[in-house]
């Protein structure tokens, strides 16, 4: 049999499932090198692993990272994140990461080498396709799904068919992944990837530093997409190099793959542009939303919560002050990412802007704490999702922006583009 | 065979909208049914009663990962949801916990409050007073064996007894 043409998600597959290729809508078992839950679903997934009696298959393989509701909110959440606690002690599972010496998981695993080019990745956490940056086969999945996994090492996939983004041109100014992966939305919809792999290429993700790779992947899931995936290059084996755990390996798509479409983009002349509530495919240029007003403003997430994210935010803050009507909260994705823009003066800038800077935590992405909005109260949000009801009341607003469009926002008191106020 | 009454939902129904996330500082199934699609219908939970089907448009279940969300429709007494597509989390998590999902192009037909009939076996939605049928799509032969299994819980519990 002749060489079969494959897609990168296609080669890590097939690799995965001890086979020589794939084909999209193929149902495979596949081996997962690591397994991630947080405080929200690893309750869940204890309470079913734990009626299969068995070991877990690999301790090193299963990641623990209570961050949506840490630290801990309410009695409720400290009891959920007991259970988490008491089930890594139990199993023995190195990779449970206290507060204090934690990170949002999505910003922690990769910082921390624990997920690498060419794995697979399970999460019980829908932005778990952050990972593809790297080059690996991530995907989110749910609590039973991941007790099954912890039990196995394998869970089944439907092989995806891929949709390929090619991305030419240059990026303006404040222009950045964030508003790459939100166009895209825009163009497609948020079911325009339903099932499929989002594969992200072209000169202009070429160019694009890690942190940005991650946040296009990271918002995969907005679009419907199974995983996003960017092939790893030089960037990715700098990145990989000081932090890897395990071997990796680095998967490349075929000229001749197949895809399900091919998307042109050129990039050039593209503003930095926002998602209007209450949906990530409503999105608008900046130039658009200008005059918007606004209560509150909110750096970090798993989506933009990394140290170019910060230096981003600290680019247009340097020397201003937040607008008396608006609360900034700026909150860095990794205690390393933390203790760095404290280094860097990151978090001086911050506090001297007025603002107020936090621990690592999901909190007010998802409407939990550290920021939960009132009603008909609006927020800009470097997140990635601005549902009803995402950020608290159902009746508040959520626009969803890159960190420098944010901190501008924040200092101006309505939505606005950095050159207003840098 | 399932029956009950419809509950009409549109399109992109997320997560947030079927469980929001203040709510999910626990995982008991009782008190998750009580704020079941509170933000899309707040007086949803406690009109719904068992044996009830939601029936919605496309990508239904979009969003996060939680399985709480399928979870507190089950709990909330749902039979069955309809919808035209689902987002694939939220469609593997429903096979999971064991709570019937169906595709139906034509989901978008199907009034609210009328009485229907669901056979997921052959996929058939009958309204009851009209005996309009709708068609489902078939419910792909692996996802049957671990319903058959009781979930997949089970399902993986028998295979580690075969010793694999």
């Amino acid at each position: 049999m002749g060489r079969v043409p494959q897609t990168i998600t296609e080669k890590i597959l097939a690799a995965h499932a001890g086979k020589e290729f794939v084909e999209p809508g193929e149902l495979i078992n596949a081996k997962v090198d690591v397994l991630l839950a947080n405080d929200i679903t690893a309750p869940l997934a204890v309470g079913e692993f734990e009626r299969l009696g068995v070991p877990v298959f690999d301790p090193a393989a299963v990641v623990l990272v209570p961050d949506h509701f840490t630290p801990n909110k309410d009695i409720k959440s400290a009891q959920q994140a007991k259970v988490v606690r008491e089930f890594a002690r139990r199993h023995n599972l190195p990779n449970y990461f206290e507060v204090g010496r934690m990170g949002i998981e999505h910003c922690l695993l990769p910082e921390q080498g624990l997920v690498g080019p060419g794995d697979v990745i399970i999460g019980a956490d829908s932005h778990t396709c952050t990972y593809g940056a790297l080059g690996a086969f991530a995907t989110g999945v749910g609590s039973t799904d991941l007790a099954a996994a912890m039990a196995l090492g394998e869970t089944w996939f439907k092989v995806p068919e891929s949709l390929k983004f090619v991305y030419t041109g240059k990026l303006g100014p404040w222009v950045g992944g964030k508003d790459l992966i939100l166009y895209t939305i825009g163009d497609i919809s948020v079911e325009g990837a339903l099932y499929c792999a989002m594969e992200f290429t072209g000169p202009v993700i070429e160019n694009l530093p890690l942190d940005g790779r991650f946040t296009m992947c990271n918002m995969a899931v907005e679009a419907g997409a199974k995983n996003g995936i960017i092939a790893p290059d030089a960037k990715t084996e700098a990145y990989m190099r000081v932090r890897a755990r395990r071997p990796y390996r680095f998967f490349a798509s075929d000229p001749d793959a197949k895809y399900k479409k091919v998307y042109e983009y050129d990039v050039t002349g593209w503003e930095p542009c926002v998602a209007f509530p209450h949906s990530p495919d409503n999105v608008r240029p900046v130039s658009a939303a200008k005059g918007v007003a606004i209560d509150q403003v909110v750096i970090g997430s798993c989506t933009n919560g990394r140290l170019d994210d910060l230096r981003l935010a600290a680019r247009v803050l340097n020397g201003k002050k937040v607008h008396r009507d608006v609360r900034l909260i700026i909150i860095p994705g990794t205690q390393a990412v933390y203790r760095r823009a404290l280094e860097d003066g990151l978090i001086e800038t911050f506090i001297d802007a007025g603002a107020a800077v936090s621990t690592p935590t999901c909190g007010p992405c998802l409407g939990g704490h550290m920021g939960v909005l009132a009603a008909g109260e609006r927020a800009v949000a470097t997140t990635n999702r601005n549902f009803v009801g995402r950020m608290g009341h159902p009746e508040s607003e959520v626009y969803l922006a890159n960190p420098a469009v944010a901190a501008a926002s924040a200092v101006v008191g309505r939505i606005a583009h950095p050159e207003e106020v840098v | 065979m399932l029956e009950g009454t419809v509950f009409r939902f549109g399109d992109n129904v997320d997560t947030d909208l079927i469980i929001p996330a203040r709510y999910l500082n626990t995982s008991d199934p009782a008190e998750l049914a009580r704020h079941c699609m509170e933000d899309a219908d707040p007086a949803f939970a406690a009109q719904v009663k068992p044996g009830d089907l939601i029936v919605a448009g496309t990508n239904f279940g979009c969003g996060s990962s939680r399985e709480h969300a399928p979870v507190a429709i089950k709990a909330a007494g749902v039979a069955c949801v309809v919808a035209k597509s689902f987002a694939r989390i939220f469609y593997r998590n429903a096979f999971n916990i064991g709570l019937p999902i169906l595709e139906c192009p034509e989901a978008e037909a199907i009034a609210p409050g009328s009485r229907v009939r669901v056979d997921l076996e052959t996929g058939t939605i009958t309204v009851v007073d009209t005996g309009q049928q709708y068609r489902a799509r078939p419910v792909p032969p692996f996802m049957r064996e671990i319903i058959a299994a009781g979930g997949l819980i089970p399902y993986v519990k028998a295979r580690l007894a075969e010793g694999r």
